[in-house]
């Protein structure tokens, strides 16, 4: 079942964020996703109020426009460099299409919304990651995007706080790609540099070229429960050691434990401890 | 087949080759008087990756390669020049001395791409590889990176986030193997030479993209000419680049990577 009607909204409303949650009685109760891990049959109609995590624990992954709408207080969100825009500068074959089939589908214009919004008051640069866009993979406008917010920021001396879900470099923009991985981490640095927070919202998956660049960059990396984060794919290090990874591989979980991720924060709670941390963190005069 | 037609995959095949000169093999024909230095202070070394100090002229430089190996036993205690993230570790370690001691840095990289295994996954390749890129971003003394043959995408930009990136004529740089596009794009590894055409990953390609700057000549792979002439322009490169005071230096690092990528708002010069 698709549930996509969910969110066809116009563009420019959602932009504003703040979005109340869908109206519920347009919507068949009978309409369910089925969780992967469980088997339970959630009804679509509530699974914003859930957070879209089943009963089981299980995180159902979440559109950009929706990280926005349940992190970011009503109406702050004000996006920012959504026209820069992926082109197929290498001329790959197919990927024009992709990228046009792709923007219809996924309703965004690249893989990463960028803005200023605030949780509680606190006023911070935002990003978040569309996983229908390509799996959320960077290419050149994703890698700008997310460049130009840090920049942003440290203009304005703002705290960034982003939430990553991403395949990797894109391969369709190929060296070009990879690149951003340089430019993110460089902006991202001298964010950091001058004295400002960053805090990355790690969800499921994580990988790639994200995760070896700004995704790892953070003064505090919160993971949520059950995401994969790693570099290469779990399936390519199977092939690579001719051995089965062993449970919880790649897991949040297992990134806790090695020292890889500050804490671990289910959905309902990541807006209080963004907003938290971001108090924490407010900048000060130094004496 | 395509196979045999596409230069580009050619290019892939001599990056590969077996034959091919390694990591160390430049160190030693262009630096005199090498020291290794091992380990990452942290976990381990690793042998995959090979630094130290020599003299480039009489300037002490801190030169870092990473190295595939000579035969099946040297390539196997090597790992075939893929890291770990040990590796990554202790170049950084190396590269920061330079840094406190004022010394270039030369990094020669030749590596299919960091090693997909299960420890180097548990022990953070991503955050070795993002550590790596970020704090070379900002290094307060010259770097100079040169590709030697294959530069597999994250795993080769983990030790080439420089002022100066160099490619041979032979060399490869690609944010994906040729093998892994075919399969993930057309489900057949065998399409791999299409892929390597379609990558734009020949050094060519990589200097009309903004992304290196210069192709070094190999002189049908003659070693000595080559290693000859790449002393003379690395001894040239860190003579122009010397006195360059180190916040330029970094302000120009930054912006050197800043201007890469193509979107809807610039194209190609």
């Amino acid at each position: 079942m698709s549930i996509a009607p969910l969110f066809r909204k116009p563009n420019n409303e959602l932009e504003k964020g703040g979005r109340h949650h869908p109206t519920r009685p347009e919507y068949d109760p009978g309409i369910t996703r089925t969780c992967p891990e469980c088997g339970y049959g959630n009804p679509v109609s509530g699974l914003w109020e859930s957070m879209y995590v089943c009963r089981c624990g299980y995180n159902f992954s979440m559109t950009a426009r929706q990280r926005i709408a349940f992190l970011t207080d009503e109406d702050a969100f004000t996006e920012l460099f959504g026209e820069v825009e992926s082109v197929n500068a290498l001329e790959f074959p197919g990927y024009t299409e992709k990228l046009e089939s792709t923007k219809k589908s996924a309703r965004e214009s690249d893989a990463a919304v960028c803005g200023t919004a605030a949780v509680g008051g606190s006023p911070f640069a935002f990003f978040a990651m569309e996983p229908g866009f390509m799996m959320g993979s960077m290419g050149s406008a994703a890698g700008e995007r997310i460049t130009r917010l840090f920049e942003y920021a440290t203009e304005r001396e703002l705290p960034v706080v982003g939430c990553t879900v991403s395949g990797g470099a894109r391969m369709q923009e190929g060296l070009l790609s990879l690149m951003q991985m340089a430019k993110t981490c460089g902006a991202a640095k001298l964010h950091s540099r001058r004295g400002n927070f960053y805090l990355a919202i790690l969800t499921n998956p994580t990988t790639g070229g994200v995760t070896a660049s700004f995704a790892m960059s953070a003064d505090i990396i919160i993971a949520e429960p059950g995401a994969t984060v790693g570099f290469a794919g779990a399936r390519l290090v199977e092939q690579t050691v001719r051995k089965k990874p062993p449970p919880g591989f790649q897991k949040a979980e297992t990134l806790l434990e090695r020292g890889f991720a500050d804490m671990i924060v289910r959905r309902s709670k990541q807006r209080q401890v963004v907003s938290r941390l971001l108090e924490m963190h407010a900048r000060r005069t130094r004496v | 087949m395509k196979h045999e037609r596409s230069a580009a995959y050619e290019r892939v095949r001599a990056a590969r080759s077996k034959n091919r000169y390694t990591g160390m093999d430049f160190i030693h024909n262009i630096f005199t008087d090498f020291m290794e230095m091992h380990g990452d202070r942290r976990f381990a070394d690793d042998p995959a990756v090979v630094g130290g100090l020599g003299y480039l002229d009489g300037v002490p430089v801190t030169v870092i390669a990473t190295e595939k190996g000579r035969d099946t036993k040297s390539r196997l205690r090597r790992n075939f020049g893929a890291p770990n993230p040990e590796g990554y570790r202790k170049a950084l370690r190396l590269m920061k001395q330079a840094e406190k001691f004022g010394r270039p840095v030369v990094c020669f990289v030749d590596t299919s791409g960091a090693f997909c295994g299960i420890g180097a996954e548990e022990r953070g390749q991503g955050q070795a590889i993002a550590e790596s890129i970020s704090e070379m971003m900002v290094l307060r003394t010259p770097i100079l990176a040169i590709l030697i043959g294959e530069g597999g995408s994250g795993g080769a930009l983990a030790l080439a986030a420089a002022d100066e990136v160099w490619m041979l004529e032979n060399a490869v740089y690609s944010v994906i193997s040729p093998e892994s596009c075919a399969n993930i794009l057309w489900r057949d590894p065998g399409r791999a030479a299409e892929a390597a055409e379609s990558l734009k990953l020949t050094a060519r390609d990589a200097l009309r993209l903004g992304v290196i700057e210069r192709v070094v000549a190999e002189h049908s792979r003659e070693p000595s000419l080559v290693f000859g002439a790449l002393r003379g322009d690395v001894a040239a490169w860190y003579d122009s680049v010397a006195s360059i005071p180190a916040d330029a230096l970094t302000r120009g690092r930054y912006a050197r990577f800043r201007k890469l990528g193509v979107t809807n708002e610039n194209s190609l010069a």
